[in-house]
């Protein structure tokens, strides 16, 4: 029977049932479900690693063992492990290796919105690109068959519609692949340069052979239309909003290999067609291949644009199809962005850095919401770990810098790439300040473990990370813990440690409010007597607080009793309730 | 058929992945082709939320784009408003009348709009509104809001029968939420007119 699945956990039966047996991997939206999703099969190893590079040598080296593995990341996670990723296409691999990368289109909870399609052509392997949960599944599956042909790991692009849309799906039975013992093999695998050159021409070689099969691959098809007056070319989502805006009226080239591109069927499909339109997301990826192949009247990015995502009425409109619009409420009505949470940890640390006006350089994760006002104490975000790293150029840029500029970053993006900008720090010497918001989770993707949380992906107890050590370890003397939700000791630790003519780190310390064994306090009140309506406690933009007729409001349903907005009211208003230890 | 189209919006946390799943069980129990999509991570942090169900002989796209909605299920009230051009000419809103301030009101950077339920009447839009969080807290917990909506939304589907929901709320809600939620789902279904 066919059941509803979200792309992610199809792509992780997909594993299960092409028999891997060792998943790595750092979670990252929208690709985090697909590794939690394989962790629930009992045959599949898996592990978050510190970081997607740790993850896909970990994936290789299970390979290289003789066991089909896997690792999943999101777009930004690839540019991580970029490193392994060009130099395994070179080796190959002994057993199948996949790498699932999840682009986000329109960045719902992303940086930036690169298109990881380069990747596969950068690095030369094949990628596929599943539109919907019954391919995802299928995709995953071929990809290792695909793998073990044609020894090279084998990328599946996932994108956010795909990856957290349900869509039916039929699942079939585990495969136990044959066995692939580890053999030594010098030549292949240790990439000096005598053997690496030898291998670049096994690898153009390879490319060759797959571009024969994605002309024959029925996962690349024509679908016929009514009318070949204009001939569409699309893949992943892109295929299904096509399908939704079109119909059956044109014919499609619906792509399942995003690279290496079909010549052949490309050039006899644009023969077909008056006009030939590629609907794709991001870059000009595949029109830019038409050109090459010298079909110069391909239409694409004159009407598609290059930022977001496209959908069934762009389709629709740009080819010049009906479409309903929909009519807008004629009433200005106030944005709602994300916040952080009631009874957030990070808020009391960010409140202190507004409040002493430190140049703040953030880091990813829910704290960079610390860069919303009313707190607006963030300056910087770039990608994980620049945090650590930013602040040392700041400070050797100018000196002065030493006394106010401060680097934010959590405990799990810490160990993902944060230690290495501290390595610098500390051998190097700049007198900076880095605070770790040790919220004990990996937050922002929905509550993953790491290794400073002292427990792996089943929830199991495991090894554990001290996070006052390993600074210690690697030369930072100046090491306090502080918690968060103490405005004082905050505002202590932190105009202490940027006086401190030394490196320094402040580990604010209280797991994330929304993990389940945190017991919360009761809702705080206010004394409507005392409260003067000052909007002190408004500062820390709390979703639980509001003032309304003049007086301070608490939304019991919210408020997790934290007491921060307590330590800002001058005039004692929460002090009834207001936090005692 | 035609592809019919469900939005549920609301704000980050409100509870619209339980009213999602039993939507797409409910649907797939009937034999369509359903497709249900979701955003997470940063927006639902506390920002604002929305969650495409289609369901049909057969759907291609996962979203729904402008204009197309049949209906919007919304767990409060400028949610329901902020979507509303997603609406299809002839569909219908159903909405709590819950009024969550987002963080530009609170600060005092903007002001919640005023009359909205009358401006969204008087404008033209069919809304079905009423006090879910009221109804939530009758059937014993404010947390059942969304089966509260999902009875009200349930009015609308007259070839669907009530023992067909029933049924999808005993596979997705865990047995000891079960008897407070059905009552959620018949307070929302049998209240008013």
């Amino acid at each position: 029977m066919k059941q509803l699945m979200p792309g992610n956990a199809a792509a992780a039966r997909g594993l299960w049932e092409a028999g891997c047996a060792v998943a790595s991997s750092y979670p990252g939206t929208p690709s985090t479900e697909i590794t939690e999703e394989a962790a629930k099969y009992g045959e599949i190893y898996a592990e978050w690693a510190p970081n997607e590079k740790v993850a896909m040598e970990t994936a290789f080296g299970a390979s290289l063992a003789g066991k089909r593995s896997f690792c999943g990341m999101k777009h930004v996670g690839l540019n991580v492990a970029a490193d392994p990723l060009f130099t395994a296409s070179y080796t190959g691999i002994n057993a199948g290796m996949v790498i699932a990368v999840a682009d986000d289109p329109g960045m719902h909870s992303s940086q930036n919105e690169q298109d990881s399609r380069h990747y596969a052509r950068a690095a030369k392997l094949p990628m596929l690109e599943p539109s919907n949960s019954a391919e995802a599944l299928s995709f995953f599956r071929m990809a290792y068959e695909l793998s073990e042909e044609f020894d090279s790991p084998v990328i599946v692009r996932m994108c956010t519609r795909v990856a957290h849309s349900q869509s039916l799906v039929e699942t079939g039975a585990r495969v136990e692949p044959p066995a692939r013992p580890y053999q030594k093999d010098i030549a292949k695998y240790v990439m000096m340069p005598g053997n690496a050159i030898r291998r670049h021409p096994v690898v153009e070689e390879r490319m060759r052979r797959l571009r024969a099969w994605a002309e024959t691959a029925d996962i690349n098809r024509v679908e016929p239309g009514e009318d070949n007056s204009i001939g569409i070319i699309a893949s992943s989502t892109c295929y299904q909003y096509v399908k939704e805006a079109c119909g059956d009226r044109y014919p499609v080239l619906k792509l399942g290999m995003a690279w290496p591109l079909p010549d052949d069927k490309i050039k006899g499909f644009a023969a077909s067609v008056k006009k030939l339109v590629v609907a794709e997301e991001l870059d000009p990826f595949i029109e830019s291949y038409c050109r090459a192949l010298g079909l110069d009247g391909v239409e694409g990015k004159s009407l598609f644009p290059l930022e977001g995502e496209l959908s069934q009425n762009l389709v629709a409109e740009k080819l010049g199809l009906p479409y309903e619009r929909g009519t807008k409420l004629d009433e200005p009505l106030p944005a709602r962005p994300p916040v952080m949470c009631a009874g957030c940890p990070h808020r009391g640390l960010f409140y202190t850095l507004a409040r002493l006006k430190c140049t703040v350089l953030g880091d990813i994760g829910c704290y960079t919401l610390g860069a919303v006002a009313p707190l607006s104490a963030i300056e910087m975000t770039l990608c994980m770990g620049a945090s650590v790293s930013a602040v040392h150029g700041f400070n050797k840029a100018d000196r002065a810098n030493e006394r106010r500029a401060v680097g934010v970053i959590g405990d799990s993006t810490f160990m993902h790439s944060g230690m290495t900008g501290l390595a610098n720090i500390a051998y190097n010497q700049s007198n900076s300040t880095v605070v770790i918001l040790d919220n004990s989770i990996t937050g922002m993707t929905g509550h993953q473990q790491n290794p400073t949380t002292g427990y792996n992906i089943k929830g199991d107890p495991a090894g554990k990370v001290d996070l006052e050590s390993l600074c210690r370890a690697m030369g930072i003397r100046r090491v306090r813990v502080v918690d968060p939700y103490n405005l004082k000791e905050c505002e202590e630790a932190v105009k202490e440690e940027l006086a401190a003519e030394e490196p320094s780190v402040i580990i604010a310390r209280r797991p994330c409010a929304l993990l389940k064994y945190v017991k919360h306090r009761p809702p705080l009140k206010v004394g409507v007597d005392r409260c003067v309506g000052c909007g002190s406690c408004m500062r820390i933009g709390c979703p639980a607080l509001s003032i309304r007729e003049g007086t301070a409001r608490v939304d019991a349903t919210l408020c997790v009793g934290c007491g921060v907005c307590a330590q800002l009211c001058p005039a004692g208003a929460f002090a009834d309730t207001g936090r005692d230890a | 058929m035609s592809t019919k189209n469900i939005m549920i919006v609301g704000v980050g946390g409100q509870g619209s992945v339980l009213a999602s799943k039993l939507l797409g069980r409910l649907l797939t129990g009937r034999g369509y082709d359903v497709k249900v999509s979701e955003v997470h991570g940063m927006s639902q942090r506390g920002g604002s939320v929305v969650t495409y169900v289609r369901y049909g002989a057969s759907v291609a796209s996962p979203v729904i784009d402008r204009g197309q909605a049949d209906f919007i299920v919304s767990f409060e009230l400028l949610e329901a408003a902020r979507w509303l051009e997603y609406l299809r000419p002839g569909g219908q809103v159903v909405t709590s009348t819950q009024r969550l301030a987002p963080m530009p009101v609170l600060t005092g950077a903007a002001s919640y709009p005023e009359g909205l339920l009358e401006k969204m009447r008087a404008a033209g839009f069919s809304v079905d509104a009423l006090d879910c969080v009221a109804l939530a807290e009758r059937a014993g917990n404010v947390r059942s809001v969304n089966l509260v909506l999902l009875g009200r939304l349930s009015r609308y589907f007259p070839d669907i029968p009530e023992e067909a929901w029933r049924e999808a709320i005993e596979v997705c809600v865990p047995e000891k939420f079960l008897e407070l939620n059905k009552e959620a789902f018949a307070l929302g279904r049998s209240t008013g007119s």
